[in-house]
């Protein structure tokens, strides 16, 4: 489904973020990323989602090179791909159902469609009772459950989370990892960006170890190792 | 989905307008300064016109007959004047006319009058006062005059002013090349400046919504669903600016018109706002849309690259 073929990217002479980086992604895998920060981590996430191109090598989503798509097509594309990130990056000034209704505008989405999937997703993530709400009203936890919300609403192919559970307790951390196994347990491809060993481990998924731009281990069903 | 899009989009363009109200009533006081320096630059430009054309129509050809010129012979001389292309009108002032004018103008220099009557007679000649279509067409008027009085012996033109007034003819002519100039450039150069201001008070506007931006990128919102709502802010601020602008500038020029008025400029800018008010309305409406939406457009692009 996504196929790096030996991909670098360098900033300047002495700095390099991906170095020579191939791999491949298949359909209704969880892929967590570790590493150490400046590891390289985001960057990879950023070439999945359009924001970087690489210096060297391409990034493909099913056959097609990323980074020679059109500004129309890029756009597209990212309607494939939901995000979370560890600041959630919600909307402070809109509802809970807002912030989700705002990606399916984006997209879109007739008003029909936007009334019935939102309290459906909301359902899913468990905050039903939190349509009204507005982002201050909520905790960290509940947040980041919005912005799962709002990744998921328009049916991507992909979730990239980079670092979901950075800002969050363990038992949110856990709530967060649970729904989005569910998430990859109904086929959507997850990629996780994280430091948390103890997620990675319990998760007994494909783990990639970055370290300073390359990949020092790829394992199926592998532990945090560093 | 293009008509949903767009409902959206006009939707989002008031939130936002909305929302940070503080940064948009910025923006609106800042486009309104803008549309100002516009239509001050529209007053001056009619006060300069104004003031230009009270000039040139003071400004004429005097054409002294001598006083045994008949009739005929004037109304000849007339017909001929009356026909070249440059002449707009010519007047005729009887030596009759001239004596009273005259005596008139004199009526306090009891000497002067008393010169006149001990004459005897009228020792004045009829005058032509000829003005011309265009202050730089006088020198052909003043060629043909110059000819008709030194080609034929019989002439009745005593003498011509046309070379006492061809200084100030000239100045005349270079200051109305020269504010043509300075107009267009005054123009340009205080609207870019303007635009600059407004751009830049809009573009605090915009980063405040980067993270908006940010968010929508990732959602995969179109580039015109992203750019549009800014668009309609820009547009809205500069319509708000437009009809500030418009009952801003009524008191202003209720006050200052009969000043520029009385300074002989030979205009009210009251009268000429009210009796131009379509124009004005036009004009800044247009110029406030036009750098509202633009100075948006430019700002936002910024947040757009992919």
């Amino acid at each position: 489904m996504i196929y790096f073929d030996k991909v670098s990217k360098k900033y300047s002479d002495t700095s390099t973020a991906l170095e020579e980086i191939t791999i491949s992604v298949e359909p209704k895998e969880f892929v967590s990323i570790v590493g150490h920060s400046g590891a390289g981590k985001t960057t990879l996430l950023k070439m999945i989602l359009g924001e970087e191109s690489p210096s060297q090598g391409s990034v493909y989503f099913e056959s097609v090179n990323i980074h020679k798509l059109g500004k129309h097509d890029i756009n597209k594309y990212r309607r494939r791909i939901g995000t979370v990130f560890q600041d959630f990056r919600l909307l402070p000034h809109l509802t809970v159902f807002e912030n989700i209704a705002f990606a399916m505008e984006a997209s879109g989405r007739s008003e029909e469609d936007i009334a019935s999937d939102v309290p459906h997703v909301l359902e899913l993530v468990n905050l039903s009772d939190k349509i009204m709400s507005f982002p201050r009203q909520l905790s960290g936890g509940e947040k980041q459950r919005v912005a799962i919300a709002r990744a998921i609403v328009n049916q991507p192919d992909i979730i990239i989370a980079d670092e979901p559970t950075g800002n969050l307790d363990p038992i949110s951390s856990r709530e967060i990892i649970d729904i989005l196994q569910k998430i990859n347990e109904l086929g959507t491809v997850v990629i996780l960006a994280t430091h948390n060993k103890e997620i990675v481990d319990s998760l007994g998924k494909r783990v990639i170890t970055m370290e300073k731009g390359k990949i020092i281990r790829d394992n199926k069903k592998g532990k945090f190792v560093m | 989905m293009f008509w949903i899009n767009t409902k959206r989009i006009v939707r989002l363009g008031f939130i936002n307008f909305a929302r940070n109200i503080s940064v948009s009533i910025a923006a609106v006081l800042i486009t309104t300064v803008a549309l100002l320096v516009i239509a001050s630059l529209m007053f001056s430009r009619a006060v300069l016109d104004s003031t230009l054309s009270q000039i040139q129509n003071a400004v004429d050809i005097r054409v002294y007959l001598s006083n045994s010129a008949n009739n005929d012979e004037i109304a000849s001389l007339q017909k001929r004047i009356e026909a070249l292309p440059e002449v707009a009108q010519v007047s005729l002032s009887t030596n009759d006319q001239e004596l009273a004018d005259f005596t008139s103008r004199h009526q306090n220099d009891q000497l002067t009058l008393q010169a006149i009557e001990e004459i005897g007679a009228n020792p004045f000649g009829s005058a032509f006062s000829i003005k011309a279509k265009d202050i730089s067409q006088y020198s052909g008027i003043a060629s043909f005059l110059d000819a008709e009085q030194n080609q034929t012996q019989s002439s009745i033109i005593d003498r011509v002013n046309y070379s006492r007034n061809k200084q100030a003819i000239d100045v005349i002519n270079k200051m109305i090349a020269s504010s043509k100039k300075l107009g267009i450039t005054g123009v340009i150069f205080f609207s870019l400046i303007s635009l600059l201001i407004t751009f830049n008070t809009i573009s605090l506007a915009i980063y405040m919504a980067r993270e908006e931006i940010s968010v929508m990128r990732l959602v995969g919102a179109s580039t015109r669903y992203i750019r549009g709502p800014f668009i309609v802010s820009g547009l809205i601020y500069g319509l708000c600016a437009s009809i500030l602008s418009l009952i801003i500038i009524l008191p202003i020029t209720y006050w200052v018109g009969p000043k520029i008025y009385d300074l002989g400029t030979g205009i009210n800018l009251f009268n000429f706002y009210l009796s131009n008010i379509v124009m004005f309305i036009g004009v800044i409406t247009a110029s406030g849309l036009a750098i509202g939406a633009l100075s948006s457009y430019l700002a936002v692009r910024k947040y757009l690259k992919v």
